[in-house]
């Protein structure tokens, strides 16, 4: 908000420690993500900065965290490195395995979740639903149930059934957990949606099913993406119900990031961090541009 | 044309469990994890071609009890520290072992008199003995000489580690408050005893770090977090050794314990998780291990093989919690007494712990 | 009347038609309902069951269960009782589930599970009269406190988890009371992690108001420029985070090397800032706020700055523009904000898990313990059941203030 020109010295003076304080805020929420990075490339094992960092020294830094990314878990990581190497290091490296798993688990249970969510919102958005509050709380009660007892739920029942261990447990799981946020932003996408553009598309002879494909879909797709990314993301980082119900062979990259904080604890875990920093940065970038696509749609001139 | 069809299918079926039989064993991970694969793991599955899925788990008492009270058991072997070994024996979750057929040592000795004390039970089978000592940095903290020295923060400043948990914390306490080891459980086992060890941890109270991780010691250590810290003595060694930190072990009143290999009720390949065990708690296996990290081995036997670490040059023999001259003061946990009184003291102790 | 053209009534046919979009907008979000219910709820609803079911002790010791049963409290156990109680320890030590029922009584009363598991071993050499011969073991077989213990658990449904839960437990005549002092702690850590989580949305609203109102009143390019800064720490993992704050607290980091260096403080005396509650505080702080931004972002996004100019117009001065005429709109707001912090920041375990050291551990992490440590399953349930309903009250109110449907992420 600009400064009216009738502001008084005073209110001056506040705006000006109203940013000062705004600009500590917001450091303080990204210094953390920014620390992070020139940490990744300390040449020793420490989470400190070194003399040698500290005073820019190139001897200092070094990129053998990101190395130890690939090689940390391979039978045979001191060989050359040709192609039977980048085989063992695709086979048996854990972290690679943990980014394959993060990979599955996190786009399988996206794709569960969008789909399930996105039908449901439909259902949801309609005036005529019946029950609708109290579907709507079920609906969202895994985003807010602490997800300890959640963990520990499902880790029993899950060793009744089968299904710990298990791919597929740790993807029902995860997709549970990201329903809430398809179902929030769908639903939010929807409460804008001019349901007249559908009865338009009936009156020129569409079915139920073209309507939904070729006008409604594509209308509230921004909402179904960024509900997808928000689930994606809620898989991708989430540790505590891996720990409970997934074997060794479902590690996901949180989960060994967690193994990495408590048992080789070394600064391989900053260089994911960077990594995933970056891969944030992809995605953020990502809905972005979306917004600004459903704007154009829309037809509102950004402010 | 039918028979021929059954015929050659049972043949096919018998063939083919030879070569495609995996076992799944899990245990404690970390340097420890990755010295049984070297001395367990890859000299079995290079003899007898079945290959082992190594597991990693915090404690493997949790999911194995979970599995077997599901029904679903996917564990073939599991490494179970005593205490938790004794509660699942007596539940019926472990298999009881066949150990009369476990191999002579190389001098004929059976297994009744070659595992040492509390190395072997009905249901389990030791593989290592490893202590809990205090570890230090040696070029910053000097003149430590008695266990008395941790909990004095006026000649050695500085904040103090200290696992997470009842056992291990406890016993510190009283025999740095001058218990001796063979009445200590005795006095533990007190109201007065459990008071006077929580007054003694009392006066560092404020200065203490909880790890619960074996690997976070030498990492509070070399961080310079700590000054003084309880730790497994296995893991300060390789951080000795392998990544030349200057830490030191203090011995003295060190705390042993073991870590037995068991099956669990229901295993799926319990014959073969059987084969294993016998192969990797022979003499010469459990003398390999110690060349791959200082845990002492459970046979008597194994002793006199013990030879270098894997770095060609270190003798291992002065590095194991066994050795002579590290026995003076130490004290075995006792599992009788922690199979008892664990959940009655770890109230008291979360309690102490909570309060502020 | 009204009648449609195929001449039905037009009440009758706007039902009819109305009824076929309710059961058309039903079978949409069916397949989800079904879905959540099954891998949600039902788990769920069966831990909550553990925390009141627990058989171990009724199962397997049938016959003294019977006599339990039979005889009220206060009856003192005679021949009978004796008898069964030895049939039952017998068939349990043959059976391997004697220290199953030895670890149920231990939960009651510390130290008698080896008395369990001692006399399984002997059990089957007793001979009658057992009132006699068992006490001949061991004399804490005829303590009243053990035969109360006993009788509290020979029941499989209990709300004996439920009273250990709030630190409280049964005297030998069967009333309520509190256990001694020094085994106090869940009720602490309850009123630990409630005091902790109102400090931490506190602090979120104090810091998370000037940077909502900063977003909402920058035109949408800037703003959405510097919204990367609170996006992107929402975005990243936990995990990376929350390593990094300890990088940036612990004695030797950040923060305490820079304070050295800049001569605030000495060597010997920096700042213990991780691994107690102020590590916890801190760094859940951090996590939570985007939490609080968020809400307020969007619904500050909505008010009409022409209110404000327009009261500044009638002579307000800015203080009392704000506090009379923009706060109470972004009321909505605050509460969606705080509302979610507040149960988010209740329910936590990775962070306090990983800084909070032993002062800044929460009721999650006890949950944990429980689980993966002691392995008192019943225990563990009936914590997170309690926290379960706390948060759900809290959801409930939400609900009410706010309603679920207005919940907007930006």
């Amino acid at each position: 908000m600009a400064l009216p020109t009738y502001a008084s010295p005073l209110e001056r003076l506040w705006h000006l420690v109203y940013l000062v304080i705004c600009a500590l805020v917001l450091l303080f929420l990204i210094a953390p993500i920014l620390i992070v990075i020139p940490l990744s490339f300390n040449a020793e094992p420490y989470f400190t900065f070194t003399e040698r960092m500290l005073t820019f020294d190139p001897a200092g830094y070094s990129l053998r965290w990101y190395d130890t990314l690939l090689t940390h878990g391979m039978q045979a990581p001191e060989g050359p490195r040709d192609g039977a190497w980048w085989a063992d290091a695709w086979n048996n490296s854990a972290w690679i395995r943990a980014a394959k798993n993060s990979l599955i688990i996190g786009i399988s249970a996206t794709v569960v979740a969008t789909v399930l969510g996105t039908v449901a919102a439909l259902g949801l958005a309609s005036p005529a639903m019946p029950f609708r509050r109290v579907i709507m709380a079920m609906l969202i009660s895994p985003m807010v149930v602490p997800i300890i007892i959640t963990a520990t739920g499902l880790f029993f029942f899950y060793s009744q059934v089968g299904l710990a261990n298990s791919y597929a447990g740790v993807i029902l799981a995860h997709a549970t957990l990201g329903i809430p946020f398809v179902i929030i932003t769908v639903t939010a996408t929807l409460v804008g949606f001019d349901y007249s553009l559908t009865r338009a598309a009936a009156s020129l002879g569409a079915s139920p099913a073209v309507a939904f494909r070729r006008v409604t879909m594509p209308l509230i797709l921004p909402g179904v993406i960024a509900g997808a990314l928000f689930a994606f993301v809620t898989s991708f980082d989430e540790v505590v119900v891996v720990l409970f119900i997934a074997a060794h062979d479902q590690q996901t990259i949180p989960r060994q990031m967690w193994n990495g904080i408590r048992e080789q604890i070394s600064p391989a875990i900053l260089a994911v961090a960077t990594i995933l920093v970056i891969v944030s940065i992809g995605l953020l970038t990502t809905l972005e541009l979306l917004r600004r696509r459903s704007e154009r749609l829309r037809g509102v001139t950004p402010s | 044309m039918r028979k021929l069809l059954i015929m050659s299918t049972a043949l096919c079926a018998l063939a083919l469990p030879a070569s495609a039989q995996e076992i799944t064993v899990m245990s404690f991970g970390g340097a420890y994890g990755a010295s049984q694969m070297e001395a367990y793991h890859k000299p079995y599955m290079a003899m007898t071609g079945i290959k082992i899925n190594s597991v990693d788990a915090d404690n493997p008492a949790t999911p194995l009890k979970a599995q077997v009270e599901a029904g679903n058991v996917t564990i073939d072997v599991a490494d179970l520290e005593p205490s938790d070994l004794v509660r699942l024996c007596d539940e019926g979750a472990l298999e009881v072992l066949p150990l009369d057929e476990l191999p002579l040592s190389p001098d004929g000795k059976t297994w009744e008199e070659d595992f040492v004390e509390g190395g072997i039970y009905e249901c389990g089978v030791g593989t290592i003995v490893y202590s809990t000592i205090i570890a230090y940095n040696g070029e910053k903290t000097k003149g430590v000489d008695a266990i008395e020295d941790f909990f004095d923060l006026e000649a050695f400043p500085g904040k103090r580690g200290l696992r997470k948990s009842a056992k291990l914390t406890m016993e510190l306490a009283l025999m740095a408050d001058g218990v001796e080891p063979a009445d200590l459980y005795d006095v533990l086992g007190t109201p007065e005893g459990i008071d006077r060890a929580l007054a003694k941890l009392d006066t560092i109270k404020p200065e203490i770090v909880w790890w619960e991780a074996g690997a976070q010691p030498p990492q509070l250590l070399a961080d310079g977090e700590v000054t003084m810290t309880t730790a497994y003595n296995g893991r300060i060694f390789n951080a000795m050794i392998e990544e030349t930190q200057p830490f030191e072990i203090l011995w003295d009143n060190q705390i042993l314990d073991f870590n037995l290999y068991v099956i669990p009720k229901g295993a799926p390949n319990r014959d073969a998780a059987w084969e294993f065990i016998k192969f990797a708690t022979d003499t010469q296996r459990l003398a390999d291990q110690a060349g791959f990290i200082s845990y002492g081995p459970t046979r008597k036997s194994s002793m006199a093989l013990v030879g270098l670490f894997k770095d060609g040059k270190t003798q291992m023999a002065s590095h194991l919690p066994t050795a002579p001259e590290h026995m003076e003061g130490s004290l075995v946990t006792s599992v009788e007494f922690w199979a008892d009184h664990d959940i009655e003291i770890s109230e008291r102790f979360n309690a102490w712990l909570a309060a502020n | 009347m009204a009648a449609t053209t195929g001449g039905r009534l037009l009440k009758a046919a706007v039902t009819r038609a109305q009824g076929g979009a309710r059961r058309r907008a039903f079978l949409l979000v069916l397949p989800l309902l079904a879905f959540v219910f099954f891998s949600f709820v039902l788990p769920i609803g069966q831990m909550l069951h553990r925390s009141i079911h627990n058989p171990a002790f009724a199962a397997n010791m049938p016959q003294i269960s019977a006599w339990f049963r039979d005889n009220p409290v206060g009856t003192v156990p005679g021949e009978a009782a004796y008898a069964a109680l030895v049939a039952d320890i017998t068939a349990a030590a043959k059976a391997r589930t004697i220290g199953v029922v030895g670890t149920r009584v231990n939960y009651e009363l510390s130290g008698t599970r080896s008395l369990f598991t001692s006399a399984g071993r002997r059990a089957a050499r007793l001979e009658p009269p057992y009132a006699e011969s068992l006490p001949a073991l061991d004399a804490e077989w005829a303590s009243p406190q053990l035969w109360s213990a006993m009788r509290n658990v020979s029941t499989a449904y209990t709300a004996d988890f439920y009273l250990a839960a709030v630190d409280m437990t049964r005297a030998t005549d069967g009333s309520i009371v509190s256990v001694p002092a020094d085994r106090k702690i869940y009720v602490e850590i309850f009123q630990r992690t409630l005091l902790l989580s109102l400090l931490i949305t506190v602090v979120c609203l104090l810091l998370g108001f000037p940077v909502a109102h900063l977003l909402a009143s920058l035109p949408m390019r800037y703003s959405n420029l510097l919204m990367i800064f609170v996006l992107l720490p929402f975005w990243t993992s936990l995990l990376v985070r929350t390593t990094a704050w300890i990088a940036i607290l612990q004695g030797q980091g950040v923060i305490n090397s820079t304070l050295v260096a800049l001569g605030i403080i000495s060597d010997s005396e920096r700042l213990s800032l991780v691994y107690n509650q102020t590590g916890t505080i801190v760094a859940m702080t951090h996590i939570l706020l985007p939490f609080m931004v968020l809400p307020l972002y969007s619904v500050m996004r909505t008010i009409n700055p022409a209110y404000v100019r327009a009261a500044r117009s009638l002579g307000a001065s800015s203080w009392t523009a704000f506090r009379r005429i923009y706060l109470p709109q972004t009321l909505p707001g605050i509460g969606a904000g705080s509302l979610l912090v507040f149960i988010l920041a209740v329910g936590y375990y990775i962070t306090p898990a990983l800084v909070g050291g032993a002062s800044g551990q929460l009721i999650s992490n006890l949950i944990a313990f429980h689980m993966q440590n002691s392995l008192n399953w019943s225990l563990a349930a009936a914590l997170a059941a309690i926290l379960l309903g706390v948060v759900l009250l809290l959801y409930w109110l939400y609900d009410r203030l706010v309603g679920i449907d207005n919940m907007k992420l930006g």
